[in-house]
């Protein structure tokens, strides 16, 4: 299923179903949400329709975002000609939309972006309003453009981009800069070693593909070790279902959301709805995030990922000091028939760095561009570049 | 054995705001169910909460007149859990990094003064209202009240009976309605306060068991609950009534009894964190000073001034610094007329009467300063006699009226006509000849009688002073 509501068949633009529309029901891929109905549009929303953009319907996704390609949506994954799985919002965008808003939070979007050789841009955290957006883990999803084209998606993310102040959050936009014709001359971009071993030769091929147009461009490629990763997958895993868990915790049957036909009392009546409203990625992320959050595993789990996002802070102002951007797979494979929630796990290897860190990140051709914060202009002109591949 | 009593409190108090802490709904008592809410106070998804300023201008106030050291950098945190009158799941408040810690208030009882310390005041939402509806038995929810803003002032365990409490209270009610943070009306629940309790033998320095009173809101309810539980906790240590275990209780006013609600082994685990979605407040020293500044001056320092400045007595000034609006009219009054001795015995009798006639508190003296000021003035100089006084202050409260329209209007200036008044001394000293031979006896009392004869002859209007003396000039 590609559209979870239709909308306007002359709309361009399309909203992931995570992003509020006033008066159209927003389900968050989830059982949990089929009947809620927003009084509201998101601020991305008001921005788009006042710069003359239609929207065409709200887009399926896995529930809450939380998955490797929308395979846990209540309403039915998507898969493609082969069989594999393929984000909904990609069909979207290859069959003739300009392009789909949608919440970047576990890898998700650019994993579905460079899977579909189709471009996913997710600019820096604070840049796009978090107002109107289902909210999981407030301290790193954004909002960002799925589109056909490098082009196309810049022109989106200018239109959504900039402060507002229903958003405790968000950044003033004097910052801001996505002009994307910069190319790549005498810039220098790093592949961390650990990134690549992890990846198939069906990824290795395409990361090869893109670093021989980057080089004829202008550009210098390096090889470096990047020991963090493993500790910043744990560490992205540990705040992204605390935050979570948190977050889902509104949804008790009580005041919105599927509530339970039989229950007893108020205790059965928040077990009975969760337990039938919420899918079992859902109900891992919880359980997982309840417990790193509680007093005897605070200061060993939750705190301690706290740490780690500084150390990498630390590291990353190192390696930005030498290389312009990062060039990485999105994903160890590109096919998938079929995920857990161990692939779901693995795969946010690659996509943990810029999830947790807020940094601005490109798909395009099936790998990444990750970049310093406010560096979007320095990633969309690689980008540029790079989409040029054969 | 004789025991002693280890009283901790948690105070709640709401803050005097017009809007909530994270959105613009307005915080008034008393609007209707569920009029005061917007999606982001009904924690519905997507809502972001954006920080009312005010509310940490009120918590930094809170703490200077505590003695409290302000925290610079202070952090909001969520506080897990099911509640149906928790929209979220969750409460905003400060677990990390409070706004204010270390401070202490002192405190004066009939043993003498004594300093309470405050380990911590933070700031937090409160939560909405359950209302059960008998007529259909379910259980309705009132998201007025979500969002209001609150701080909680948490002592250190330094009080030890129900006398230092009371007066605990009423000093934190005094210096937060002084200072305009809190209108602290515990009746319409904005200020409550949860009472930690133990006892332990005399002298001993180890804590006995602690029990939990929460949300007691009003005086009477928070010394009998004590007294209950000092007692219930005596029979058990002395003879073995039941064995007291770390508890929240819930206090019955009618029953006059405490109940266990759950142990705290039991308790939830609240999987406190700091909130993603407010940034970390910084108070700059140029707010620091503004808000300093902006700090009214404080009873203590008020109640001097009183005395060295205006030559009050102690016990006036103390009971004119007891509240804000007694200190504003007073001020406000003797910066019209002059007269600070005169003034405070008008508040304090006059308008003091006045108050009780109406069942108000002092904090509900609501009068024109300069109005006050002025009737002061007139029956100073006997331009009107004091129970003339009297009836244009009863009008100034009723209705506002202007004072010397009033007197005009209703005829209430005095006779100071020394002509006219010697007219009338003479007319009554002739009718009542044997009265004042009885006074030339040396029955100097019945005076009185012949200058309310006088008065009366001049309806009332006579200026006291210049009868007395025209009264002499016939009689000595």
């Amino acid at each position: 299923m590609k559209y979870i509501t239709e909308m306007n068949p002359n709309g361009k633009v399309a909203l992931e179903d995570t992003i509020l529309y006033k008066n159209i029901p927003c389900t968050a891929g989830s059982k949990m949400l089929e009947s809620f109905i927003p009084l509201h549009n998101a601020e991305v929303v008001d921005r788009l329709e006042k710069a003359g953009y239609e929207i065409s319907g709200k887009v399926n996704l896995g529930e809450f975002g939380f998955d490797l390609l929308g395979e846990t949506s209540y309403f039915g994954a998507e898969k493609d000609e082969k069989g594999n799985l393929a984000s909904a919002s990609a069909s979207l965008v290859k069959s003739g939309l300009k392009g789909v808003l949608a919440t970047e939070l576990n890898g998700a979007s650019l994993r579905g972006a460079a899977l579909s050789d189709t471009v996913f841009v997710k600019p820096t955290y604070g840049t796009v309003s978090r107002y109107g957006i289902i909210p999981c883990a407030c301290s790193s999803e954004q909002v960002g453009v799925h589109a056909s084209n490098v082009e196309d998606a810049t022109e989106l993310l200018s239109v959504i981009a900039g402060h507002d102040g229903k958003d405790g959050t968000s950044l003033p936009s004097d910052r801001n800069d996505y002009s994307a014709n910069n190319g790549v001359s005498g810039k220098k971009i790093c592949i961390p070693t650990e990134y690549f071993e992890k990846a198939d030769s069906t990824v290795k091929e395409k990361l090869e593909k893109a670093v021989a147009c980057l080089k004829e461009n202008g550009a210098e490629i390096e090889f470096v070790s990047f020991a963090h990763l493993e500790a910043s997958q744990s560490a992205w895993f540990i705040m992204m279902c605390a935050e979570s868990c948190n977050n889902l915790s509104r949804y008790d049957g009580v005041k919105f959301g599927h509530r339970a036909e039989k229950y007893n009392d108020i205790e059965e009546l928040y077990v009975n709805s969760r337990t039938e409203g919420f899918g079992i990625l859902a109900k891992a992320v919880i359980l997982y995030g309840s417990d790193v959050l509680s007093k005897n595993r605070y200061f060993t789990a939750y705190d301690k990922a706290l740490k780690v996002r500084r150390g990498l802070r630390k590291a990353l102002d190192e390696l930005f000091g030498k290389y312009d951007m990062i060039l990485s797979p999105v994903s160890s494979k590109t096919e998938y028939n079929s995920a857990d929630i161990n692939t779901v796990y693995e795969e946010s290897y690659f996509t943990s760095l810029a999830s947790m860190l807020g940094l601005p990140a490109v798909a395009v051709k099936g790998i990444q561009l990750v970049g310093n914060s406010f560096e979007e202009s320095k990633l969309l002109s690689a980008a540029k570049v790079v989409e040029e591949v054969k | 054995m004789k025991y002693e009593t280890v009283i901790g409190l948690e105070v709640h108090v709401e803050l005097a705001t017009k809007s909530k802490i994270f959105c613009s709904c307005g915080t008034e008592f008393g609007a209707g169910q569920n009029n005061n809410v917007c999606p982001a106070c009904c924690g519905m998804p997507g809502m972001l909460p954006v920080m009312n300023k005010k509310v940490v201008e009120l918590g930094i106030r809170a703490g200077l007149l505590t003695n409290c050291r302000i925290n610079r950098y202070t952090t909001f945190d969520k506080k897990s859990y099911y509640y149906p009158d928790l929209p979220a799941s969750y409460q905003t408040t400060q677990w990390f990094a409070p706004i204010c810690v270390d401070g202490g208030v002192e405190i004066e009882t009939s043993k003498g003064k004594k300093v309470i310390g405050i380990k911590q005041i933070h700031m937090e939402e409160d939560a909405g209202k359950l209302v059960h509806d008998d007529w259909s038995d379910t259980t309705l929810v009132d998201f007025n009240r979500t969002s209001v803003p609150l701080i909680e002032i948490v002592s250190r365990p330094d009080l030890s009976s129900v006398e230092e409490v009371v007066a605990y209270l009423d000093k934190l009610k005094t210096l937060l309605r002084f200072a305009k943070v809190s209108d602290c009306k515990m009746e319409e629940g904005s200020m409550r306060c949860d009472v930690n309790l133990s006892i332990r033998p005399e002298g001993s320095t180890e804590l006995g068991v602690r029990t939990e009173m929460k949300n007691m809101n009003s005086i009477t309810a928070i010394s009998k609950a004590i007294e209950y539980e000092v007692a219930r906790h005596i029979d058990a240590l002395e003879r073995g009534t039941e064995v007291l275990i770390q508890e929240t209780r819930r206090w019955d006013d009618v029953k006059n009894k405490s109940f266990g609600m759950r142990s705290k082994e039991m308790a939830a685990d609240y999987r406190y964190f700091p909130d993603p979605n407010l940034v970390p407040i910084i108070i700059d020293d140029a707010w620091y000073s503004s808000v300093v500044e902006s700090l009214p001056e404080l009873p203590n320092v008020k109640k001097e001034r009183y005395m060295s400045e205006y030559a009050l007595s102690e016990n006036d000034a103390s009971i004119l610094t007891s509240s804000r609006a007694l200190c504003d009219v007073f001020e406000g009054a003797v910066k019209e007329n002059g007269l600070p001795k005169d003034t405070a015995n008008w508040i304090l009798g006059e308008c003091m009467s006045i108050l009780r006639q109406k069942k108000l508190s002092a904090d509900e003296l609501d009068i024109a300063p300069e109005k006050l000021g002025k009737i002061v003035k007139l029956v100073a100089d006997g331009k009107i006699v004091r129970n003339a006084g009297k009836q244009v202050l009863s009008a100034v409260f009723n209705d506002n009226v202007d004072v010397d329209e009033y007197c005009k209007e209703k005829g209430l200036d005095s006779q100071s006509d020394t002509g006219e008044i010697e007219n009338a001394v003479k007319k009554v000293l002739d009718a009542n000849q044997p009265t004042v031979e009885k006074y030339k006896n040396g029955e100097t009392k019945v005076r009185n009688a012949l200058f309310g004869q006088v008065m009366k002859e001049l309806k009332g209007k006579g200026d006291p002073a210049l009868i007395q003396s025209i009264l002499s000039k016939f009689l000595d």
